[in-house]
């Protein structure tokens, strides 16, 4: 919607300075849900915030998607982004009844806190400093397809993915139908396995456990 | 026009930056999970952008396959914590440390 | 010519079987395949010298590269085969004797526990041996070296239960080291020098002319060389493991302790010569070995009562004629005496061992007597052994000693002199020893009523564990009551079979090389290995050949007389018989004084001290510290998924840090 909008803003040649800012405006707007929503996502105690503040950033990274003519995109962002992996992530949250308050200030290792949020910081300011660096964008003429020119988004998207892109393509599709057999798998309830039993516990902490459990574990 | 795609890459670096973060500061096995796809998320952006600063639909074609692969990930990942779950009440990963020294 | 490799595989191959086979492959049917395997490598070895034979006496030498072996540098070493008139007479008569004396073990080894085992050695040291007188360079020959000095380990201590017959495959090893050692200098100087181990680098320029080789670099290759062949030779001043080494089974002592291996280091000098005739000090000092030890160790002979002991200083004493002849210039003399010396001498050792197995490993002549009656076979013999070694004519003894003297009356009338003497005295310790083994009072009846009743000292009494334990078939075992009733028993048929070959070699065998009617065979033959560039060509006059032998002859039939004279009816002369001579000059006890003395003082001192405090600290430190690192290192192994990603989290950090860098340079 956005991007008709300011497609017909950029029509009209006297309203470019308009579609200038609203570019920006759209872009500003994404920037803020998804740094929210991902400040949401490591701060917040209960998992049950976490994953709607995820939705919100998968939210803004749509936009931002928008805003780079990338709408297809944009669209399947939403539709598995939000519509089917948040989902199941709350459905796994409530199915579970893991939605209690997680201390996160409790921390079993001291280091771990602030070596990892210095981590991030030198990754960030190494990523940075990396892109800077643009010599390796040879400049050599698009391979898969221009993105640019004649043509929608997606019938140019869908001529590179049943083109070149087609032996990746199809084994997504393989690697799509493993992950369904293995989640059958794991899921099963193996006969005579106990359910979440002391036992289980025990042995996952690394205390004495019964032997013959140990199969289902990681 | 349209932001200058540093723009874009500098907000992709500091979305990748909290999602590391996170994924280090979070016990909660969810939350990890969560913040790797707020990783996944930031590739998908610098993807996107230099999709358009290079003019070539790669790198739109990469994300579709990023988001495959994540959706296939997000899967099997909460079957394996479903698996875990049922064995135990908690949910954090610190609890599963056998391989202590 | 591609039988040559059969000759190394066909023993590698009875080796292996055996060592994987195990105790699954049974009493007789491993020792026929070793012996099957030691003909095959035998006809082979003959098939080769048949088309060495079919050849130009200048193209009879054949170089054949297994495969490289060590690459380094300019150096490559190969495994390779030579194959020459030199290498194919050494391995003809090792597998020739080798296949005899396998087939003799399996009458004379039946019902040992180690039956199978015994055999892998044996096959084992066949495939050694070939090695060592077949391979192309010096490297892969000593490598041979030790294999024949390991299987030599394995077999004297064959019997390892007795404490004797440990320490004397232990002697024997420690006394090879020191020749190892110098045989390993030996190839670090060549190495140094030519820069190859190969004979056809090495030596075939020197023997064609076409080099030449200062005298004291020639002389330290030589010397060294000479150490190592010094200590497997059992020459002066390393010869104290071979008598020893009679705790082995007996065949071990005819294959390996009289016929082949010690033969070894006359093998590596006649190899050497191209180097040994730049360096007439080398040239002395072998010949000076060889006369001492063939005077010293017949000495010795004259009084020991053990009936291998007095054949292993025998042998001594041989191979000391062969290294007086190689020293003397006469390599052909030393070689034609290496060959008869195996038939004769393999012939004495397992006549010795039919008799030792008559009499239930009876070991002591003085309890011997009477056997002619009883021994039909083994009694002629160990006769024409006798005659043979004693250098009586017409038997093997006689001419190749007499050209060996020849040889030496060149180089030196007293090295002569000494060939002489020794000569007089084989004939008087082997007719002592045939005296009392065969003629004189069947003590062996009361000597075992002795043994039975009061156990005997020394190692026949262990032996009936190692040995006797499973006799069957009239074998009875010594010290029970079957014994005394039990008249000593001829061998069976594999055990005879070839001692009468052997006697038909040992009578005939000289014809290989006769003086005369253009009958010099292994002269011939030999020629092309032993150019004059090698060996100045010397000749001895005809009468003068006449009176040395003469000569020589009267020595022999002086000391034969003599000692069947002396020992007639005695049984024990102490006059004859002095302390000094029995206990072999002292030389033993001089050596294990000297050891026990201030060189044990100084192993003690460097046991509890240096060893306790320097090396133990420097290896319990290590020990601790690498503990210590350990302990300090397992707390980074937390357990928690999130400290490992972190890890991995800062290493890539690292990595994008580095990359970063040069990307923005």
């Amino acid at each position: 919607m956005l991007a008709t909008l300011s497609a017909a803003m950029l029509a009209d040649t006297s309203g470019q300075a308009l579609a200038h800012a609203s570019a920006w405006a759209v872009f500003a707007v994404g920037a803020a849900m998804i740094l929210t929503g991902a400040a949401g996502v490591i701060l917040l105690r209960n998992p049950v915030h976490s994953a709607l503040m995820l939705v919100v950033t998968l939210f803004g990274v749509a936009l931002e998607f928008i805003d780079e003519s990338a709408d297809f995109l944009a669209a399947v962002q939403i539709i598995v982004y939000a519509g089917a992996v948040v989902i199941l992530f709350l459905f796994v949250i409530m199915f579970l009844g893991v939605d209690r308050k997680e201390a996160i200030a409790a921390e079993p290792t001291k280091l771990q806190k602030p070596l990892a949020a210095l981590m991030g910081l030198v990754v960030l300011v190494e990523i940075l400093a990396l892109s800077r660096v643009d010599h390796w964008a040879s400049g050599a003429p698009a391979q898969s397809g221009v993105l640019n020119g004649p043509g929608d988004n997606v019938q140019k998207l869908g001529q590179a993915v049943y083109t070149g892109y087609l032996l990746p393509f199809e084994m997504t599709a393989a690697l799509l139908v493993i992950a369904v057999v293995a989640t059958v798998v794991l899921s099963k309830r193996s006969a005579g396995s106990p359910e979440r039993s002391s036992q289980g516990d025990a042995e996952l902490s690394g205390r004495a456990g019964d032997p013959e459990d140990s199969e289902v574990s990681l | 026009m349209s932001v200058p795609s540093a723009w874009y890459l500098v907000l992709a670096a500091v979305l990748f930056g909290m999602g590391a973060t996170g994924l280090l500061i979070r016990r909660n096995v969810l939350i990890m999970f969560m913040c790797i796809e707020l990783m996944l998320n930031a590739v998908n952006l610098t993807f996107v952008t230099f999709a358009r600063l290079l003019n070539d639909i790669g790198g739109q074609v990469d994300v579709l396959f990023v988001l495959v692969v994540a959706a296939a990930e997000v899967v099997v990942g909460l079957a394996i914590i479903v698996a875990l779950f049922r064995r135990r009440a908690a949910a954090t990963a610190d609890d599963i440390h056998i391989l202590k020294g | 010519m591609n039988a040559a490799y059969l000759i190394v595989a066909l023993p590698l191959a009875g080796a292996l079987i055996l060592l994987f086979g195990g105790r699954r492959i049974t009493d007789p049917v491993s020792g026929w395949l070793a012996t099957a395997m030691a003909a095959g490598s035998f006809v082979a070895t003959v098939v080769v010298w048949a088309t060495l034979l079919g050849r130009p006496s200048s193209s009879r030498s054949v170089d054949k590269t297994i495969f490289t072996w060590m690459p380094v540098g300019t150096l490559h070493v190969s495994f390779g085969l030579t194959l020459d008139p030199l290498s194919i007479l050494w391995s003809l008569f090792v597998t020739g004797v080798g296949t005899l004396i396998t087939m003799y073990s399996i009458g004379y080894m039946r019902g040992d526990p180690s039956f199978s085992r015994f055999f892998f050695y044996l096959n084992a040291f066949i495939f050694s041996m070939v090695i060592l007188v077949l391979a192309d360079n010096y490297l892969f020959s000593f490598l041979g070296w030790e294999g024949v000095g390991f299987c030599s380990y394995g077999l004297v201590g064959f019997w390892f239960d007795r404490d004797s017959a440990a320490v004397a495959a232990k002697k024997a090893f420690v006394t090879n080291r020191v020749g190892d050692f110098g045989f390993m200098v030996a190839l670090y100087l060549m190495f140094a020098h030519f820069g190859s181990f190969n004979y056809s680098v090495v030596l075939a320029p020197l023997a064609a002319g076409h080099a030449t080789i200062a005298t004291s670099t020639a002389t330290f290759i030589a010397v060294m060389l000479v150490l190592g062949a010094v200590a497997k030779s059992a020459q002066i001043p390393l010869y104290m493991w071979l008598p020893d080494a009679m705790e082995g089974p007996t065949p071990v002592s005819a294959l390996i302790h009289a016929a082949t291996m010690v033969t070894a280091g006359v093998y590596l000098i006649a190899r050497t010569a191209p180097i040994i005739h730049f360096s007439p000090d080398a040239q002395w000092i072998i010949a000076s070995i060889g006369a001492g030890t063939c005077f010293l160790a017949a000495t010795i002979a004259c009084v020991q009562d053990d009936i291998k002991r007095v054949l292993a200083y025998s042998t001594i004493s041989q191979i000391g004629y062969m290294f007086l002849a190689e020293g003397s210039g006469d390599y052909q003399a030393g070689i034609y005496h290496t060959v008869m010396h195996a038939f004769f001498k393999a012939l004495l050792f397992l006549a010795a061992g039919a008799v030792i197995h008559a009499l239930h490993d009876e070991q002591n002549m003085k309890r011997m007597g009477n056997l002619r009656k009883y021994l039909p076979i083994t009694f002629p013999a160990f006769i024409v052994g006798f005659l043979a070694l004693a250098a009586i004519p017409p038997f093997d003894g006689f001419w190749s000693k007499d050209e060996v003297l020849a040889a030496a009356w060149h180089k030196s009338p007293v090295l002569w002199a000494f060939g002489v003497a020794a000569a007089g005295l084989t004939a008087y310790y082997m007719s002592r020893q045939v005296r009392l083994v065969f003629w004189g009072k069947s003590r062996w009846e009361t000597a075992a009523a002795d043994h039975g009743a009061a156990g005997d000292t020394g190692h026949s009494a262990a032996g009936d564990t190692g040995h006797s334990v499973a006799g069957d078939t009239g074998h009875g075992s010594v010290g029970e009551s079957g014994h005394g009733s039990g008249a000593p028993h001829e061998a069976p048929w594999t055990m005879t079979v070839p001692l009468v070959i052997l006697a038909v070699a040992s009578t005939f065998g000289w014809l290989l090389n006769a003086d005369f009617g253009g009958l010099d065979f292994i002269n011939k033959w030999l020629a092309p290995i032993f150019p004059s560039t090698v060996a100045t060509p010397f000749t001895v006059s005809t009468d003068t050949k006449w009176v040395l032998g003469i000569v020589a002859t009267a020595f022999s039939l002086t000391g034969l007389a003599l000692g069947m004279g002396l020992w007639r009816k005695a049984v024990s002369r102490p006059a004859l018989e002095p302390a000094f001579l029995a206990h072999a000059w002292y030389i033993d006890e001089g050596i294990a004084a000297a050891v026990s003395g201030p060189l044990a003082r100084m192993a003690t001192r460097f046991s509890f001290v240096v060893d306790a405090t320097w090396v133990d600290g420097l290896v319990n430190g290590v020990a601790r510290s690498a503990a210590g690192a350990g302990r300090q290192l397992r707390r980074v192994q937390t357990g928690y998924v999130r400290n490992y990603a972190l890890a991995i989290g800062i290493g890539t950090v690292i990595v994008l840090f580095y990359v970063s860098v040069r990307a923005g340079s």
